[in-house]
């Protein structure tokens, strides 16, 4: 499939030295944007995407034809308004969806990177996408916005960047990754590198794919993103077009058939190195370890305003950690609201369409934009 | 608007920093907002309430005071509100004293139990009283601890807390209470609003 025609990309000249000490210069950075910047230039929101997310926020994804993943919260008349509003989200580096990332030639011999592309982190991944407000000579941004490894870039951005937000809004994030996270990420990976595809992250040269592992991987992480009310309710004990159970292995339960059918649809548009090279970046990412251990630290300098969004059902990121960064910037004085949403969708609600969510993120962006 | 807003709003000085624990809808923040340029933030449990303070472009916490005051610096904000809810929480005087520490001053309204018709009602009826300001049945209230304004006025006293203003607040009326004229006031007004400091 050519996906290049339908990619926007910016080549970024200047070196960008990255946390683990390497420099990468004149990699792209493949974005979209929604709505048009005014004449101020103070209407801009840049939107982080999630571990498997990608620029395509809203409207038809031309590469996997389905609808972008914040279809319900971005685009004209919603919460986040369109018409409004200029958005702005670019495909992370480490990504697979046209930014510089493990699927892309070395330049230095010309080889597919596989796992010799530079560990990246949320640092480098919000530094590469600075480079986006100078392209659209954005001074400063209206607002950040993203859930949850967007969350984290949300969190990093404003730390690294103080005065370039007017607003800021972290959702279902964490600002630094449990050891249940990482161990979660960490079963994906071995999941990925255990299948023996993989070729020790060289499958593209050898022209395989580890599909079994990378969709182990996705639906270990997708019952994560559910709760188990959400996953009772829908699926509960229900059969899968069958009238008893087989007595074999095959897909018996509904949830079964669900989890592989996830599994099968993400190896068609995602990377496996990109799974491995992002959840690492979530792994390591610790806010508050940049800053002696002092989470406030990370924000002392901004004066942006901020809105902080949990969800009840959520035990991946869960409300206290999302209260943990109110509880940081409140320590310090900052402009900080919060609410918790009522839902039993789990972390995945960020995504669906609950008015409660909705209302209060437009509310906020609409008044703090009048304001 | 409630009666006791404004009498709220004229004992806080222009430009100030608000914190108003128990919001509700955000009623007083918006007014302090936009009559007196407060810097106001606001602490509210009702999710609800915390959608309807987003909409007027609020600042809001959803959070407890009985846990999450706590998060807040000694002496953070000029003034810290309480609105006819002390008598709402498991343990007052936690409350009382994070209200102290946070703020420079506090602003702490007492729904008065002493107020003539809630002993006519519980003298003559020989029922748990209902008034304007307590309008809850005896199963379904919400306070748990209700006292008088010579109760708060007494207890205040006892803690060294510094009593700066104390008001009483009898449907529009609002006048000064003191050690002399307590007994009266007790009597006659339904609120008291008392501006403190530790």
């Amino acid at each position: 499939m050519n996906i290049e025609k339908h990619l926007k990309k910016l080549i970024i000249k200047k070196p960008l030295k990255l946390d683990c000490g390497k420099t990468i210069k004149d990699f792209p950075i493949a974005y979209e944007t929604y709505g048009s910047l005014n004449s101020k230039k103070d209407n801009a929101i840049l939107v982080f995407h999630a571990l498997t997310g990608d620029q395509f926020v809203t409207g038809l994804n031309p590469i996997t034809k389905k609808e972008g993943w914040w279809s319900y919260a971005v685009g004209p008349d919603k919460a986040i308004d369109t018409n409004k509003y200029f958005v702005i989200c670019s495909n992370v580096i480490g990504g697979c969806m046209g930014s510089y990332g493990p699927s892309h030639k070395d330049p230095e011999n010309n080889k597919v990177f596989g796992k010799n592309f530079p560990v990246i982190t949320i640092n480098d991944i919000v530094n590469a996408q600075y480079n986006l407000l100078e392209h659209f000579g954005i001074d400063k941004l209206f607002s950040i916005t993203g859930g949850s490894m967007g969350g984290m870039q949300v969190l990093q951005f404003i730390s690294n960047f103080p005065d370039k937000c007017k607003t800021v809004i972290p959702i279902a994030t964490t600002s630094s990754h449990s050891a249940q996270n990482i161990a979660l990420n960490e079963l994906g990976r071995q999941a990925i590198t255990a299948d023996t595809n993989w070729k020790d992250g060289n499958y593209i040269s050898e022209k395989t794919n580890p599909a079994k592992g990378l969709a182990v991987a996705r639906m270990a992480a997708h019952i994560t993103y559910l709760s188990k009310k959400g996953l009772q309710e829908k699926f509960g004990r229900k059969l899968q077009e069958r009238e008893d159970l087989k007595f074999g292995f095959d897909a018996d339960f509904q949830i079964e058939s669900y989890l592989r059918y996830q599994g099968s649809v993400f190896v068609d548009r995602f990377d496996a190195n990109s799974y491995l090279y992002i959840t690492r970046a979530m792994d390591y990412f610790d806010l508050a370890r940049q800053f002696k251990g002092s989470l406030s630290g990370a924000f002392k300098k901004t004066k942006a305003k901020f809105f902080i969004i949990s969800f009840t059902s959520d035990w991946l990121y869960p409300t206290q950690e999302n209260k943990d960064i109110v509880i940081a910037l409140n320590s310090i004085g900052a402009d900080v609201g919060f609410v918790e949403i009522e839902s039993d969708k789990g972390h995945d609600s960020f995504l669906l369409d609950i008015p409660e969510f909705l209302n209060a993120l437009k509310n906020f962006l609409d008044k703090s934009y009048n304001n | 608007m409630k009666n006791e807003f404004k009498v709220i709003a004229n004992l806080i000085e222009r430009d100030k920093k608000v914190l108003d624990v128990g919001c509700a809808d955000g009623t007083l923040m918006k007014y302090l907002k936009e009559n007196k340029n407060i810097d106001v933030r606001g602490l509210e449990i009702s999710k609800d309430k915390v959608q309807d303070c987003i909409s007027k472009g609020l600042t809001v916490i959803e959070g407890n005071a009985e846990k999450d005051l706590s998060q807040f610096p000694n002496k953070s904000f000029d003034y810290v509100v309480l609105n006819q809810t002390l008598q709402a929480f498991l343990n007052p005087e936690l409350v009382l004293n994070e209200l102290l520490r946070v703020g420079k001053k506090a602003i702490v309204t007492i729904p008065n139990f002493g107020y003539w018709k809630v002993r006519f009602h519980l003298l003559f009826k020989g029922t748990m009283p209902i008034t304007k300001i307590l309008p809850d049945e005896w199963y379904n209230t919400p306070n748990l601890h209700m006292c008088t304004i010579k109760d708060f006025f007494y207890f205040v006293k006892s803690r060294d807390i510094k009593i700066f203003k104390s008001l009483a607040l009898d449907n529009l009326n609002t006048s000064v209470i003191n050690e002399k004229n307590l007994g009266v006031k007790n009597l006659f007004a339904d609120l008291g609003i008392f501006l403190i400091e530790k």
